[in-house]
């Protein structure tokens, strides 16, 4: 790992400071996906901009019929919190099933889903109940944020502060992990509510993305047999030594079952 | 460079660290406390895992700097001052829960977190999943599986020793 300058911001508006007079400075909090990518020399920045310190980006609250959790909350503590236990059991069980016991207690909301890996759980949460992402400078939806591998809709100076989660009246996830890695091979995170059905696939291309067809097959017929006859193309999906992208095509429809199954 | 001050197992230390420096190599290169080890070093395999205010953590993917202010409990730390070994550490004796010893300490250190963090007791199936973070290749993990479920039962006070816990 090259060496980089460290500071610790107590306020968002300190860390925006930061960001913005260093074009190759960081954000960091638990550090689960940027320090093994510093370890392979994948990414050099001049700074890392440590925002576990901002007590204003922490914890789960309720509002209205929408979940807010800060960005700094470890999954842990999504999994464990009452409020999101009440209100939206599909999402404290994806953040229960993210990596191991040891990766959630470091690993934060705002990192997962600003990171934005193909392999990672959380933005199919936020893309399958049509979050809200809460930013130092606005509000972005769900369907606006997810821009491709590793990429999202946020600035340099840009800090992702929380995610509002409108409460569905049912949602379900599932997954296929490998069996070495434990990423995700193909996922699926569904939920029928004030967004309309939502069908939220991850793992299996370049980016978490929106199924459409099942979304119109739920829509009339909330069944896990109603996305059963639908078929994923498996025209732009991941391909390599852990599955081809008709393998994955296949997970996508086994996927969407499950979730739908557990949606109840 | 930036200064780290952190409890490590009860006594008070403030180390000069790199940005870099992670909190197993100031455990190990600075603190001389070679019990962590270092097995995969990418966070898959749990053989550096130690407790920070209270919570296992791998401590390979953990920045030093980041742990400023922290208490840190690492193996060297849970035995008492007398020798006396921790249940869970009597318990891994008891069962002959190791072979080669490699990747013992964080087994353990995961295992007090875990059974800590489960006071109305754990099955073997939630054992076996709450160890998902640490990989052992000697073992087959079973002799591990029966030492935490014997030790819980003594760091819940249900038994009084972890050999009585076995029958």
């Amino acid at each position: 790992m090259y060496d980089f300058a460290y500071h610790k911001p107590s306020s968002v508006a300190d860390a925006v400071k930061l960001l913005a007079s260093d074009p190759d400075a960081k954000a960091v909090s638990g550090g689960h996906t940027l320090l093994p990518a510093l370890k392979h020399r994948l990414n050099k920045p001049t700074s890392l901009v440590d925002l576990s310190g901002i007590a204003e980006m922490r914890g789960v609250r309720r509002e209205g019929n929408a979940i807010i959790i800060g960005a700094l909350t470890r999954h842990h503590e999504v999994a464990n919190s009452e409020a999101v236990k009440s209100a939206i059991p599909a999402l404290a069980y994806m953040a229960q099933h993210i990596g191991d016991q040891q990766v959630r207690n470091r690993g934060t909301l705002g990192g997962s889903v600003s990171n934005n890996d193909p392999a990672a759980d959380y933005p199919s949460a936020v893309l399958g109940l049509g979050a809200t992402v809460h930013t130092s400078k606005r509000k972005i939806a769900a369907d606006d944020f997810f821009l491709g591998m590793f990429t999202t809709a946020l600035e340099h100076d840009e800090i992702l502060v929380a995610v509002e989660f409108p409460i569905p009246e049912k949602a379900g996830y599932a997954k296929m992990r490998n069996p070495a890695s434990r990423y995700v091979m193909a996922g699926a995170f569904v939920s029928k509510g004030p967004m309309g059905v939502r069908v939220a696939i991850n793992g299996a291309a370049a980016c978490v993305f929106r199924q459409p067809e099942m979304e119109a097959a739920l829509s009339s017929n909330w069944s896990a047999d109603a996305v059963a006859g639908v078929k994923q193309a498996a025209d732009d999906l991941n391909s390599d030594i852990h599955g081809s992208a008709e393998y994955r095509a296949h997970l996508v429809t086994v996927m969407a079952k499950r979730a739908v199954a557990a949606a109840g | 460079m930036p200064q780290v001050s952190l409890t490590v197992n009860g006594k008070q230390h403030t180390v000069e660290v790199e940005g870099r420096t992670l909190l197993v190599e100031l455990l190990r290169e600075k603190l001389r406390l070679t019990g962590t080890h270092v097995g995969c070093d990418t966070s898959q395999c749990g053989a550096c895992v130690v407790h920070v205010d209270g919570e296992s953590v791998k401590s390979c993917t953990t920045l030093a700097v980041m742990c400023d202010g922290a208490a840190v409990t690492t193996i060297e730390g849970l035995a008492k001052a007398d020798g006396t070994l921790h249940p869970m550490q009597e318990a891994f004796r008891e069962y002959h829960a190791l072979q080669c010893g490699f990747c013992t300490p964080g087994m353990v250190m995961s295992a007090v977190d875990l059974v800590a963090k489960n006071p109305q007791g754990l099955s073997e199936k939630e054992i076996r999943e709450g160890l998902e973070g640490n990989l052992c290749r000697c073992t087959g993990y079973h002799n591990i599986v029966k030492a935490i479920a014997a030790a819980q039962e003594v760091m819940h006070g249900r038994r009084e020793t972890v050999a009585a816990a076995a029958e």
